[in-house]
């Protein structure tokens, strides 16, 4: 793992990391912990074989353990709890087109990843399947329901549902 | 004529360039024939392409220093076996160098007026002060700063608030010296803000501002010799200032002179 091989990958996987949490500090220090992760395993590492799919394991794997802590990144409120969340009024806003990045940040965690892996990285579905250590049957699902519910989103046809909050 | 049931898979897998010829043309032709799928499929592509038009430009971003820091190897690995913890070579040196730079009030330390390290940090000077965590910070190579100048909002909206008053980092680009970025500091009794400037040879300076034992009112400059860390000091309203760098005393009051500047205008 040399330098130059790292510092390629660095711009591919800020931009997944921005993406995935929006936040540009946040996902600028999920990027560091990766690099400092991969470091510390550095053992490893086999010569020769894919860099980037290595870093984006790796950083993937993070990002399930910060979710499983409940630190910084985002949860899911509880249904009830939704009810009490300030929304824009709904009513107008059924026709109105949402930005992207913030119809992005509607899709729970799990497609919003497959989503961008596919978007950003062009990854194959096999290669995803392998990165995240599911089947390429649950990949292709979880797209299928990730692209929907983005699009019915976005065209205003989905209420913000299942809201999801920063801490 | 429908040879092959088309799934959402395959849509799917359409959009995405993933199907064999033969698959792609049936899917084709089950569009013609469909066309919510071919709405759907149209919104998808459109989709694709709309996330990569938006996080394009993070791909041309330049790489925070944090981070370009650890394309090479961190000096220490993180190991079982210990040693110092997080002390790598530059942070043995700079301990080293700290060393030296309180040397310089070793006498007064002998003396036995000051012992617990609370007391020190009380009785020592701005200057002192600065000096210390000027050589402490500096020579740190992949941990310069806390949050890095390519987030200067974020630095100055947080160093603000902990400061509970408004600081902002000076432009010193006219004299050869960019923003690296800053950090908290504890201070005498509260927080302090440290901002990290380098020129192009990588030389850095380091511009510390503390609200505390400011009532006294405004001072001139103030040159003090720490070790081998010249600091220009002086208190302007309710902030103090210390420019510390390892630069002769002529520059260093030339920086000094357009950081008061600077700061004197608002």
């Amino acid at each position: 793992m040399d330098s130059r091989a790292i510092l390629a990958e660095l711009p591919r996987l800020r931009r997944y990391a921005r993406a995935m949490l929006g936040d540009r500090a946040a996902a600028d220090d999920l990027v560091q912990d990766t690099l400092e992760r991969a470091w510390s395993r550095i053992a490893q590492w086999r010569p020769g074989s894919d860099l980037r799919a290595w870093l984006f394991g790796i950083m993937h794997n993070l990002r399930v353990d910060q979710l499983r802590r409940g630190g910084l990144s985002t949860s899911s409120l509880d249904e009830d709890e939704v009810a009490d969340v300030p929304v824009r009024p709904t009513q107008s806003d059924l026709l109105e087109v949402m930005d992207l990045e913030t119809a992005l940040r509607q899709l729970p965690d799990e497609q919003r990843e497959i989503l961008l892996l596919v978007a950003l990285e062009e990854m194959s579905y096999a290669d995803i399947a392998a990165l995240l250590g599911i089947p390429i049957g649950t990949v292709m699902s979880r797209l299928s329901r990730g692209r929907e519910r983005l699009r019915l989103v976005m065209e205003g046809r989905q209420p913000v549902a299942g809201l999801r909050v920063v801490r | 004529m429908n040879a092959h049931p088309i799934s959402d898979f395959d849509l799917q897998a359409y959009v995405d360039e993933a199907l064999t010829p033969e698959l792609q043309a049936a899917v084709e032709d089950h569009l013609t024939r469909h066309p919510a799928d071919a709405e759907r499929v149209a919104a998808y592509r459109a989709q694709k392409q709309a996330l990569k038009a938006l996080f394009r430009p993070v791909l041309d971003e330049p790489i925070p220093e944090s981070l370009h820091a650890l394309t090479v190897q961190p000096i220490k690995a993180p190991t079982a076996r210990g040693g110092w913890p997080g002390g790598g070579l530059w942070q043995r040196l700079a301990a080293g160098v700290v060393i030296a730079a309180l040397g310089g009030v070793g006498g007064w330390l002998a003396h036995g007026q000051l012992q617990p390290a609370d007391r020190l940090a009380r009785a020592l000077p701005l200057s002192h002060q600065a000096a210390v965590a000027h050589v402490v910070y500096s020579p740190d190579v992949r941990r310069p700063v806390e949050i890095a100048a390519d987030q200067e909002e974020a630095l100055v909206k947080w160093l603000s608030k902990r400061l509970g008053t408004p600081v902002r980092p000076p432009k010193l680009g006219a004299l050869g010296y960019e923003l690296v970025g800053g950090r908290l500091l504890p201070g005498n009794s509260g927080p302090v803000a440290q901002f990290m400037y380098h020129d192009g040879s990588g030389q850095r300076m380091t511009l510390y501002v503390t609200t505390e034992g400011t009532e006294k009112r405004d001072t001139g400059f103030r040159f003090a010799r720490e070790g081998p860390v010249n600091v220009f000091y002086w208190v302007d309203g309710k902030f103090g200032y210390a420019l510390s760098a390892g630069i002769d005393k002529g520059e260093l009051a030339k920086v000094a002179t357009a950081v008061y500047d600077q700061l004197d205008q608002k």
